[in-house]
């Protein structure tokens, strides 16, 4: 290949204009590549926000709705399960496990979520992550709670201090339990899912702040927590609740058998097709980004075109020389093709040096601040498709200057004129 | 074969002009021969030689170069041809700004296998041509721009020697020297070119040249499309 050294050389003399071309194209990568790596990532987190899980149970609404209030603490429930429901459902032979929800009240505006230990059992995201404490453990008694790692950081809460469950979701002084005080027991470790923002207490702890409530207001029968410990804290319905299979096979039987359920109108959902449904409804902005991202790609491209044609001019005596010492037309075209592959490779490599030094860079703030797990594996199988239509768009680009200078040279023959 | 080359009935148009600009009934160049072409400017002198070198193609006539007729060949063979067998010097800019002063000499071996095969070792050719031309040892890792104008032509006659072609075709090569220098360089470009065997063209519109040449032609007396124009 006689050209590739001329080529390089070429370009090597023009480095100062080039490199910055090269620079704005590696950025380019950077942002494209980026942000493909980051809204795959997004998916995936948001995706995995529930696993193991084959099913939600709620009181009959739309399935978005029930996901939104029962896995996003989003919203309200229009309706409660009876707590026989759940007793005779979760007791189906093909359900494995089951874990109960109670939702309504909140804490100085994140949500507390009743339920039992087996919450911590079998809760699962992101595959197979299981919840984890970074301090202290499980609730044992009524007045326990345990604090996403969200909620302890924001409120500075630590094991032993006292939590005071508000009624409702808005904290107004006048609707607080403040007669019964909750104990933190229990502080999970960060998990990017909407864990880290909730106050978990157990079933028997809503029952309890709530047995001298009727209706939404206090009623004028007051008991004390020492008083309520000893009535039946049974709860009479809650919210929702999460079903683990035996077999997954069975699921769908499962969810017709629920939604069809005599005693009670019924809601079952499998979360990972309902994720799924919601993502897309949210996801259209990660289009919105990656075409911002190929938008700023061709104005990198197009930035390395002006960069070239504007050399063709003094470059025309180069193109004369050569071919006076025997270069063919078809030589100069190769010679331009050579230059963008030269550019646009560096400026791969570049943008991948720069993009895993980014994600190494970012990642860990990421997962602290918005719980992102960015995994920086090997570029995948679309992300070299990316590279490789780069690549393939830049040399149909460098056609026009060369196909300028190629006819230039076939108009100049020994003399350019300027 | 005496003749070097070999015209007869030669016409060219330049694309997009009514009128041709080169008209040429015959003319014959002898193998060995130094002529210079002497013509005003617009006389036709680059375009006779973008002929001559394959550059460019005529309309009409016979054009034969080294007992080849170049329009029969194609356009990659006309290159190659170009490359293997003609060295040409232009007027100043000869030489590629991004490559030394060493890489532009051997610039002519690049693209003609057969000229690599006569220089023999390039890397040592190229130094000989240049210990020929006088370009100082010092001067050659130089970069081209800091070479003077009478260097840099210097080293396009090691360029256009290199491989020994058989013919050195040198378009005013001589316009950007002052007085001295333009003898000096005619001195050795002739020196050169009869120790490589190699046949001169030279063309210029400057006719106190031509005492320098055995043979002259004046291109404004046998290019009749001049005559047309200027009755």
């Amino acid at each position: 290949m006689k050209l590739l050294p001329l080529a390089v050389k070429s370009a090597w003399n023009r480095r100062l204009s080039l490199s910055l071309t090269i620079l704005s194209i590696a950025i380019s990568i950077v942002l494209l590549l980026g942000v493909d790596q980051i809204r795959k990532e997004a998916r995936n987190n948001f995706i995995n926000t529930l696993s193991q899980t084959d099913l939600i149970v709620g009181a009959r609404s739309g399935p978005i709705n029930l996901l939104l209030y029962s896995v996003f603490r989003l919203g309200n429930a229009t309706n409660n399960v009876s707590w026989k429901s759940y007793q005779e459902l979760s007791s189906l032979p093909q359900v494995k496990w089951s874990i109960p929800l109670s939702l309504g009240d909140s804490h100085r505006g994140f949500r507390v979520l009743g339920t039992n230990r087996d919450y911590f059992k079998f809760y699962r995201f992101a595959g197979h992550r299981q919840l984890e404490f970074a301090t202290g453990g499980v609730f044992d008694e009524v007045f326990d709670v345990v604090l996403g790692a969200d909620v302890a950081r924001k409120l500075g809460y630590s094991v032993g201090d006292r939590v005071i469950v508000s009624h409702g979701l808005v904290s107004a002084g006048f609707a607080d339990h403040d007669d019964k005080p909750f104990s933190v027991v229990g502080i999970l470790k960060k998990t990017g899912t909407p864990v880290d923002r909730t106050v978990h207490v157990p079933l028997e702890g809503i029952s309890a702040i709530h047995v001298d409530w009727q209706s939404g207001a206090r009623s004028t029968l007051r008991l004390s927590a020492v008083q309520a410990l000893k009535m039946d804290l049974q709860p009479r319905e809650i919210t929702a609740f999460m079903l683990g299979l035996k077999n997954r096979i069975a699921t769908f039987r499962v969810q017709r058998q629920i939604n069809e359920y005599r005693a009670e109108p019924l809601l079952a959902i499998i979360p990972g097709t309902t994720l799924s449904n919601l993502w897309q409804l949210l996801g259209s902005f990660e289009m919105v980004l990656l075409a911002v991202s190929v938008l700023v790609l061709v104005a990198g491209l197009i930035g390395m075109l002006t960069t070239i044609i504007s050399s063709l001019n003094e470059r025309r005596r180069e193109m004369a020389v050569l071919r006076a010492v025997g270069a063919h037309p078809h030589h100069i075209l190769l010679l331009f093709l050579l230059e963008t592959l030269i550019i646009v490779s560096l400026a791969m490599l570049l943008g991948i040096a720069l993009l895993y030094l980014l994600l190494w860079g970012i990642s860990p703030l990421l997962t602290e601040w918005i719980g992102l797990n960015l995994q920086s594996g090997a570029l995948d199988a679309q992300q070299w498709l990316f590279l490789l239509a780069i690549l393939s768009l830049s040399l149909v680009i460098s056609l026009l200057p060369g196909i300028i200078a190629y006819r230039n040279s076939l108009q100049d023959g020994l003399t350019p004129r300027l | 074969m005496a003749r070097v080359v070999s015209l007869s009935e030669l016409r060219f148009t330049w694309p997009g002009s009514p009128r041709p600009v080169l008209d040429i009934e015959r003319l014959d160049i002898d193998r060995g021969q130094h002529l210079f072409v002497q013509g005003a400017s617009g006389s036709g002198k680059t375009t006779l030689l973008s002929l001559l070198t394959g550059i460019n193609q005529p309309d009409a006539g016979k054009l034969e170069v080294l007992g080849q007729d170049l329009a029969e060949m194609s356009s990659i063979r006309r290159d190659r041809f170009r490359a293997d067998h003609l060295g040409v010097i232009f007027q100043q800019f000869n030489l590629l700004p991004f490559l030394g002063i060493l890489d532009n000499v051997m610039l002519p071996c690049r693209f003609s296998p057969r000229r690599r095969k006569r220089a023999g070792d390039v890397g040592a050719a190229a130094h000989q041509m240049l210990d020929e031309l006088q370009i100082a040892d010092g001067l050659r890792t130089r970069e081209v721009m800091q070479l003077s104008v009478g260097q840099q032509q210097r080293v396009a006659v090691a360029r256009a020697l290199i491989g020994n072609p058989e013919i050195v075709i040198a378009d005013e090569p001589t316009s950007a020297l002052d007085s001295d220098n333009r003898d000096a360089f005619i001195d050795l470009l002739f020196r050169r070119a009869s120790e490589h065997g190699s046949t001169l063209l030279f063309v210029s519109h400057d006719r106190h040249l031509a005492a320098h040449f055995d043979h002259r032609i004046d291109l404004g007396e046998i290019n009749r499309a001049q005559h047309e124009m200027n009755p």
